[in-house]
């Protein structure tokens, strides 16, 4: 390999054979090029799903009180399950140690909003100050909810970036205003942002505020939570199940639901959602590679036949070199070192064209699902050394011919 | 240098047998001048093959330079080649991409001599066979003759125990021919051993000793008074 002098054949043989080798290393390029764009666009569309799934906290749990569909200790089905303030307390004080974030919210209905003589048509909710985590909402301007909203049920509220450019357009800032709620005023402290423009059609206000203010009395229409992070994938969908089990059989107890009716308590878990997904992008994965492998088979056969007509071209010539002394071992290392460097430096080109394609190109695709195509360079490197060492097997077999080129036979007069 | 004894050679052809060597004895000295003759199908080319470690015999010794050359490998054959033997062919048989220096100098790759000594002893083989101003030429840009001298210069490169050049001139005009001869028999004089297969008796009359072959044996062998090609040129 650090053989100077068979280096200075090869570029011999490539200068004098420019449009062979050229075409040779075209068509490995070129496979190359598809093969690394079909996994840019396999981690695009895993990218997007993923995108999909940050507009809450991976691991948010969400709980919704449904309808009884079985009876249970002579309670009749169809009964509405109403959670309370009790009911999120005794769960935080039970699970406080496998809980990272919680909140509970209200859905605050049959109020008018006004922006002073505007009437606005947005949801009201309220909620705690760890929501924000929860529900992944990252701050424009301002501050979200905090301890001491909750506490002084205090009359502030955080509006949605799309409200703040529908309604607040005039102003510099939101922040400041005041909203009339029922009448109410509740000053805006902060605006938020999601990942999708509808949840920006939100106000969010103190859950405490929300109940006082707005006859909620103890009720809360739900409750998330967020568990903390685990490294490992598996192990978090396993602690986010546990804990929703846990989670489901406490608020089963305690509002007297037969263990089996899992509609009277709904708990969702995103992780275990993502896993679904995530099986389902692995596959895709799976299928772009089975592709590229595909692509990478039709490059070698390409290689190997176009070496074998170059040892077909070049017996003659073999057959003197082996009169002159040329060992069997050497014409196949002539062969081979040939086809694998010409496979290496095509095998780079078309990884970088289609690396460089795909930067410049990828960032500004924009299609549901698919996000920002790229690779990840190892993969890329690997599949190119894998494409090296499957040319070398290719070149195997024309270099074996090649070895065994009869001199007698090579150099008869035609 | 060379020693043949009662070496056999057939080939199969289909069912049948086709024995082409049968029983050759045959020795050659140092510094001899062999013209190996005789028609189509007498052998000759098989012969030099054989010689040439290009083929095996079926039976019978032979011995290069005390060496005996017996069931090789083609590795150990390929290195018996670039060490002992220097080749000299009808249709010149030099790399058409490579220039008439690097021609020259391939046998010495293969002896693994460093680049710049392995030019430097080219461009001196070029200079005995008078082409050092070709050096960088393509053999396409050569004629026939100075090609077949190309030729002989990359032989000699390797410093060969034995030169065999298989119908050396034939495919050259007489002027041409002889002038090569003239070449090779200046190798020679420099006490080089060259074996000549030709068919031409003018070429043969101008080596020191011819061998006739008829139908797989030598049916003559003499030494003969050597013609000077330079006459001629």
């Amino acid at each position: 390999m650090f053989d100077i002098e068979r280096w200075q054949e090869i570029f011999d043989t490539i200068r004098k054979n420019k449009l062979r080798t050229f075409l040779t290393g075209l068509s490995v390029a070129s496979g190359i090029f598809i093969l690394v764009i079909l996994l840019g666009f396999g981690q695009g569309m895993r990218n997007g799903i993923e995108q999909e799934f940050k507009q809450d906290a991976s691991t948010s749990v969400w709980v919704w009180p449904g309808v009884t569909s079985k009876e249970y200790k002579g309670l009749n089905p169809g009964r509405r399950i109403q959670l309370a303030n009790e009911n999120f307390e005794k769960a935080s004080a039970m699970f406080n140690k496998t809980i990272e974030y919680e909140s509970a919210r209200i859905y605050v209905g049959g109020v008018s909003v006004n922006y002073g003589k505007e009437a606005l048509i947005y949801g009201v909710q309220g909620v705690g100050p760890d929501f924000q985590f929860i529900d992944n909402a990252s701050m424009v301007e301002g501050r979200f909810i905090n301890y001491q909203d909750e506490v002084s049920t205090g009359k502030v509220a955080i509006i949605g970036n799309k409200i703040k450019k529908d309604v607040f357009n005039e102003v510099d800032s939101p922040i400041g205003e005041f909203i009339d709620i029922s009448g109410i005023p509740f000053k805006i402290i902060g605006v938020f942002k999601e990942m999708e423009e509808r949840e920006e059609e939100r106000i969010y206000i103190p859950i405490t505020t929300a109940q006082r203010v707005f006859n909620g009395g103890d009720r809360i229409n739900n409750m998330s939570y967020t568990l903390p992070p685990v490294e490992n994938f598996d192990e978090a969908v396993a602690q986010s199940i546990t804990f929703k089990n846990n989670l489901r059989e406490y608020l089963q107890q305690a509002h007297t639901i037969a263990p089996d009716d899992t509609g009277a308590i709904e708990v969702w878990s995103a992780l275990e959602e993502a896993k679904r997904y995530y099986g389902l992008t692995n596959n895709i994965k799976l299928f772009f590679w089975f592709v590229g492998i595909c692509t990478i088979i039709a490059g070698v056969v390409g290689v190997s036949n176009i070496m074998l007509i170059v040892v077909k071209e070049r017996t003659r010539e073999i057959g003197i070199r082996k009169a002159l002394g040329a060992k069997p071992w050497s014409i196949i290392a002539m062969i081979l070192h040939e086809s694998i460097f010409v496979t290496a430096i095509s095998g780079f080109t078309g990884l970088i064209f289609s690396m460089a394609l795909l930067e410049l190109v990828g960032p500004h695709i924009e299609v549901d699902y698919v996000l920002n195509p790229s690779v990840n360079f190892n993969v890329a490197f690997s599949t190119v050394l894998v494409l090296i060492l499957a040319g070398t097997l290719a070149g195997f077999v024309p270099a074996w011919r090649a070895a065994k080129v009869q001199v007698i036979e090579s150099l008869r007069d035609e | 240098m060379i020693e043949i004894k009662d070496l056999h050679k057939s080939y199969k052809m289909g069912s049948n047998s086709l024995h082409v060597l049968k029983g050759i004895n045959f020795t050659v000295e140092d510094g001899e001048l062999v013209a190996i003759m005789g028609s189509s199908g007498s052998g000759k080319s098989t012969l030099l093959n054989i010689l040439g470690m290009l083929d095996g015999a079926d039976s019978g010794e032979y011995t290069l330079d005390g060496v005996p050359i017996k069931n090789l490998s083609e590795t150990k054959a390929a290195e018996y080649r670039n060490k002992f033997l220097g080749f000299v062919f009808q249709s010149f048989n030099l790399i058409n991409y490579k220039s008439a220096l690097e021609n020259v100098a391939l046998p010495l790759y293969y002896q693994k001599v460093p680049r710049k000594e392995r030019q430097e002893k080219a461009m001196q083989y070029l200079d005995r066979v008078g082409l050092k101003p070709w050096a960088n030429h393509l053999p396409s840009e050569l004629s026939g003759g100075q090609k077949q001298r190309v030729a002989i210069a990359r032989a000699m490169a390797a410093e060969p125990k034995v030169l065999l050049a298989d119908e050396p001139t034939g495919a050259l005009d007489s002027t041409t021919s002889y002038e090569v001869m003239d070449l090779i028999q200046k190798i020679n004089d420099d006490g080089n051993t060259i074996l000549v297969v030709t068919h031409e008796e003018d070429i043969a009359h101008m080596c020191k000793r011819i061998v006739h072959l008829k139908d797989g044996i030598i049916v003559e062998d003499k030494k003969i008074e050597q013609v000077r090609a330079g006459q001629y040129v």
